[in-house]
């Protein structure tokens, strides 16, 4: 049994930190403040070769693994858990699945401005009335000769105003359920296809969540991802990569809610004495690191399975089940520390809290992880 | 153009903590770092690499976790790095210091050698200098900028009130600031690289043309005599209430009274 991480994954920390202090953090309550989108990290991340981590360098990527990417995903959500959602949805659910399970063709055209940064991209399975229940999709796509046709539209797309190619789920035969559901790449600039309304949010308020619109966009018989009716197992499949990556960011902003809050209470005086004198702070910091330590385990060990080709879908729910719920405890507990100010926008702990709330809720929520670790067990 | 870069890793602090009993270096928990101004000049390097074309290869005399710091360069652009690495190294002052640099130098080819101005943990500004002065080749310390013409260079060297520009022919060293560039982060590639395509290439003594007595401590003549940590002064007064003219007679006042005007 190893549980070290490798010497390229320590100078990779040390670059991922470097950068996340000097240009994530800084404009982490602005992103925030001003719901804008965090283009210029974004370019940024390209320039060093942080988009596409872990896919090979003869698809654009860097040559490195799943854990060394999750990393990046982590230190990034220490200061910024829109900047991590933004790295995750665009790595783990749009240029994985192109890498996963597409034609050397497909990687060629789509991987690898993707994996190289110069593309940014997005993926779109929700609709109003098809969230937890995926097999609900009410977006059509019908083969018309050398094109499939497709109408419909999708909500709270990660990424949607900023990104340029789609992955899309929609009903090539809606008379078999789950199994009529097929996947396609779908580029922005096609016709007919346009970003719809932008979500106000609770938290991760600078990741550009908008609905797609489609009306009758043409998509190429090319673009079709896998098989026809192969969609359903294709978006379970990236969702259970894509929690991994969730389960990240959801450990970062834990983990930058107590370093924040380590910080805090040893400057903070009350009663004549640091606040870190105080035995209720010290156990709640210790609880608090505690359960952050234990879903790094976890989430570390999902990514390991993937990077070792071992089924990584029971150990990827139970990281984003536990990391998440161990986020929005963590953070709660930070503002209860800070308290009055933890409240305030002075110091970053509320925003963490309101950024931890949504990794309960996408890529399945905590009672869909519960249902697929269960699943796995009876 | 060749380029040799030499880098000291260096803890990341400038408060460096000192054992009171052997007065040397508390080193634990103390993460460690490229030299800053090491660190400009690498990128001073890989800027000139990016914009003429060179071969920039990173030197370090270190214990073997300098390996760290090399292979960052390794990350950031540099193609080759060279450790030096021997007990009969250690406890070296900057004399044995440049000069094992310097006989490591003789083997390698090179245009130019960039050093930083001086250590963090040392500041000394000694070493890149000795070693210009040992191979017996030109150097210009106190860089802040590096432009290329021709057959040599021009380099903007800083002192008290302003800076001189000088034109110098290669090969020479130059001592780089940290003011000079704000250098590049690795990149994610760079750091596979560096651990996969890249090799950091040993040396020791027996790889060097040089005596055990001429190096280490054996061979540095400085004499440590004493470490120290700077004892804590006593606590300033503050004088309140006092308007501008008041304040100025006051300083003026106890300036005169220590004998400083």
């Amino acid at each position: 049994m190893n549980f070290n991480i490798t010497k390229e994954q320590i100078l990779l920390q040390q670059l991922y930190r470097e950068f996340t202090e000097r240009e994530v953090k800084t404009i982490a309550a602005e992103v925030d403040e001003e719901e804008r989108f965090p283009i210029e990290t974004v370019e940024k991340m390209q320039k060093y070769g942080m988009m596409g981590i872990q896919f090979p360098k003869k698809y654009g990527g860097a040559g490195g693994d799943n854990a060394s990417y999750i990393m990046l995903v982590e230190e990034v959500s220490k200061a910024c858990g829109t900047t991590g959602v933004v790295l995750s949805a665009h790595a783990s659910l749009c240029a994985a699945p192109i890498y996963e399970f597409g034609t050397e063709e497909q990687k060629q055209k789509y991987l690898v401005p993707l994996a190289s940064g110069k593309k940014l991209g997005a993926f779109g399975l929700t609709e109003p009335n098809a969230g937890t229940d995926a097999a609900g999709q009410q977006t059509k796509a019908v083969l018309n000769g050398d094109h499939y046709i497709l109408n419909g539209s999708k909500i709270f797309i990660t990424n949607a105003s900023y990104a340029d190619t789609f992955i899309v789920m929609a009903m090539t035969d809606k008379s078999v359920g789950t199994k009529g559901i097929s996947a396609f790449i779908v580029e922005k600039d096609f016709e007919g296809f346009s970003i719809g309304k932008k979500e106000l949010k609770l938290g991760i308020r600078g990741s550009a969540t908008c609905e797609l619109i489609f009306d009758n966009v043409k998509v190429p018989k090319e673009n079709l991802l896998g098989k026809e009716g192969k969609g359903f197992s294709i978006a379970m499949k990236t969702l259970d990569g894509g929690r991994i990556g969730i389960a990240a960011q959801a450990l970062g902003i834990a983990q930058g809610a107590i370093d924040e809050t380590v910080k805090y209470v040893k400057e903070r005086k009350q009663f004549g004495k640091s606040i870190s004198k105080f035995q209720n702070t010290q156990f709640m910091l210790a609880d608090m690191q505690t359960n952050a330590d234990a879903a790094r385990l976890l989430v570390y060990k999902a990514a390991f399975n993937k990077d070792n080709g071992l089924p990584y879908s029971y150990e990827a729910a139970m990281a984003k089940l536990f990391a998440s719920e161990a986020a929005m405890k963590i953070t709660t507990q930070a503002v209860q520390l800070h308290g009055g100010y933890g409240y305030t926008r002075e110091y970053p702990v509320e925003r963490m809290m309101r950024d931890a709330k949504i990794t309960e809720i996408y890529e399945g929520t905590s009672e869909v992880q519960r249902m697929v670790i269960s699943a796995h067990m009876l | 153009m060749k380029i040799v870069v030499c880098i000291k890793q260096v803890p990341d602090t400038n408060e460096v903590r000192l054992d009171p009993i052997t007065g040397t270096l508390i080193r634990d928990g103390v993460p460690s770092i490229i030299n800053p101004d090491d660190k400009s000049g690498l990128e001073a390097a890989l800027v000139l690499k990016d914009k003429h074309g060179a071969h920039v290869t990173v030197l370090t005399m270190g214990p073997p976790q300098a390996d760290l710091a090399l292979r960052e360069a390794l990350a950031m652009g540099a193609d080759e790095a060279i450790l030096l690495t021997d007990r009969a190294f250690a406890g070296a002052d900057t004399w044995a210091t440049s000069l094992t640099l310097a006989k490591a130098l003789e083997k390698m080819e090179y245009d130019l050698i960039v050093t930083g101005r001086q250590a963090i943990d040392g500041d000394t500004a000694q070493v890149g200098p000795e070693i210009a002065e040992h191979l017996k080749i030109p150097h210009i310390s106190y860089a802040k900028d590096i432009q290329k013409e021709d057959d040599g260079l021009i380099i903007k060297r800083m002192f008290e009130e302003g800076y001189h520009l000088i034109r110098v022919k290669m090969p020479c060293l130059i001592t780089a600031l940290s003011e000079m560039n704000s250098p590049r982060y690795m990149n994610v590639a760079g750091v596979f690289d560096a651990y996969r395509e890249k090799e950091v290439k040993i040396l020791s003594i027996a790889d060097l043309n040089i005596d055990k007595d001429e190096i280490g401590l054996k061979g540095s003549p400085t004499k440590v005599k004493k470490s120290f940590t700077k004892g804590a002064k006593t606590a300033g007064k503050l004088y309140k209430d006092l308007d501008e003219k008041e304040a100025a007679k006051m300083i003026v006042e106890k300036l005169q009274e220590k004998f400083i005007i």
